[in-house]
């Protein structure tokens, strides 16, 4: 029968939801920004292999001249973006939702194989609790990559009064690099994020707007004859037993990380 | 028996209730947000433009932004915070020409420059090329950067304006907020806060690589204010006057943000 299990609390789903926009329009305004003076390529041994970005890009965007307007939204929209971040990290820290966010010392390896069995290379899927390895590393990679906007941002933004965090990206020109990177580092997450999002299906996608995944859960009605005494001594939870309340395992999880009832009235 | 299965039925056809319930509430919530986070873009991106003033050509709540984001900036502010400098090796060679603005104008005769100090309504001074070049000398080698996005290390020298303020007895007209800056043509111009224009390396440069200053970089003095982007770096500076307004500025009537502080 069907179970609905609690995932996503409303801080993260509110966060996630919030980021989607924000970073749409700090990426199409840096690009505003960034035609004023697009310069850089990837080029190794004199071959050139991207040039940031080809003509029909900027056309299809109408991104030239507007390097006044890319500039005040990129200066607006900074702080919504930095504020929903700073929000996210605390409410992970204090919610203890990182304990299932960061790697752990199994991640790497695990990851490894998240991804042979996306790649349908392996076929039993890896150990996870709510996020599997690669997951608990990208979602983690992209906060690094968020902080990394910020401090990099900062240090092209006010590079002498902010000196010490020009120096700390390595200078100027760097800082700018590394802002620039990140934005294709976006993209590309968000292209793979989108993919594993449609591969994942309704039931994944859904968690993230309403909190909650429905679980298929087999329920084996046994046809047994319970005692209509029982000696409460022998029960998992003998306290519990004499209060008359239902009788469960003890949990592991913590308290602030166990599914929440929605309706405590309704609950079997 | 028959009880135990209907209880269970009962169960499932409640959590079924449960799901859809709760679907439709967040996806409801979803789709109202979302459209509402849609309209309010529409909104901020249709905005009129503000009223043309000192600054123009901005959608109104991103001027408020720009402003309100200013003053943030401006309490970290600290004329302590020097702008990184190079040795002299490292100065281009070939230094960027960006723009031309307030330099087309055929009349111009560097002979006849004059430095116009506006000190009050009727009281200007009148310095010329050679008089600031007897003052103290102040090179410097640092980063220019332009709004753009590109930057180059280059090398100027000139007056400090803070000596420059000094030795004409300025004190009193620096104790106000703003200094403006223009062409002799008017043609271009800059506004810029007294604590930039005050800062130790912002210098009014007549050298560049110990070279008088070239005609496309702005001869014979032009304003190098290194805590600024390139677009307050006023070349072939024809007045100087002060104020406790905002006074116009070339770039901040384009849309531009007026601070433009680094």
């Amino acid at each position: 029968m069907k179970v609905i299990h609690e995932k996503h609390p409303l801080a993260i789903r509110w966060t996630h939801w919030v980021n989607f926009p924000m970073l749409m329009i700090m990426i199409w305004s840096g690009l505003l920004i960034y035609w004023a003076n697009d310069v850089y390529s990837v080029t190794f041994f004199g071959y050139t292999f991207i040039h940031f970005f080809p003509e029909w890009f900027y056309q299809w965007l109408h991104v030239p001249q507007r390097l006044a307007e890319g500039m005040a939204f990129h200066f607006l929209f900074m702080w919504f973006f930095t504020l929903n971040g700073i929000f996210y990290v605390f409410y992970t820290l204090i919610s203890g939702e990182w304990r299932l966010l960061l790697p752990n010392r199994h991640s790497f390896r695990e990851a490894w194989q998240v991804l042979l069995h996306d790649l349908h290379i392996r076929k039993m899927i890896p150990p996870q609790k709510k996020y599997n390895a690669a997951q608990r590393i990208a979602y983690t990679a992209i906060i690094v990559m968020g902080f990394g906007s910020v401090i990099t941002g900062l240090a092209i933004y006010k590079p002498v009064q902010l000196y010490w965090l020009s120096w700390l990206c390595g200078g100027y020109h760097l800082a700018r690099i590394f802002h620039f990177a990140l934005t294709v580092g976006y993209v590309l997450f968000f292209m793979i994020h989108i993919v594993q999002v449609i591969l994942a299906g309704w039931n994944n996608f859904r968690a993230i707007v309403s909190g909650f995944e429905v679980r298929e859960v087999q329920v084996v009605i046994e046809h047994v004859e319970i005692p209509a005494i029982v000696n409460p001594e022998i029960l998992p939870n003998a306290k519990d037993a004499k209060k008359g309340k239902p009788i469960r395992q003890k949990s592991k999880i913590p308290a602030n990380l166990k599914p929440k009832k929605a309706d405590g009235k309704k609950d079997q | 028996m028959e009880k135990k299965t209907n209880s269970a039925e009962l169960r499932e056809l409640a959590t079924e209730k449960k799901i859809k319930r709760r679907n439709f509430i967040s996806f409801a919530t979803f789709f109202i947000g979302g459209g509402a986070a849609f309209g309010g873009w529409k909104w901020l991106y249709n905005s009129p433009e503000e009223t043309a003033g000192v600054t123009a050509g901005a959608r109104r709540p991103l001027r408020r932004a720009l402003n309100k984001t200013e003053l943030f900036f401006r309490r970290i502010f600290s004329n302590e915070h020097e702008v990184k400098t190079y040795p002299k090796e490292r100065a281009a060679k070939n230094v960027r020409v960006n723009s031309d603005i307030g330099m087309n104008n055929d009349n111009f005769n560097a002979e006849d420059w004059k430095l116009s100090v506006v000190k009050s309504r009727d009281n200007t001074l009148k310095v010329d090329i050679k008089e600031i070049r007897s003052l103290p000398k102040t090179e410097i080698v640092y980063d220019f950067k332009c709004v753009e996005g590109w930057d180059q290390i280059q090398h100027w020298a000139g007056v400090r304006f803070i000596d420059f303020i000094e030795h004409y007895q300025l004190l009193e007209q620096a104790g106000m907020e703003y200094v403006g800056m223009e062409t002799p043509d008017g043609a271009y111009y800059v506004g810029l806060d007294m604590e930039s224009a005050l800062h130790p390396q912002t210098i009014l440069a007549y050298e560049m690589n110990d070279q008088p200053i070239t005609d496309v970089h702005g001869a014979p003095l032009r304003l190098i204010v290194p805590v600024k982007y390139g677009i307050k770096n006023l070349k072939r500076i024809g007045s100087i006057s002060f104020s406790n307004q905002r006074p116009r500025d070339y770039w901040a009537e384009q849309g531009y943000d007026y601070y433009s502080g680094l």
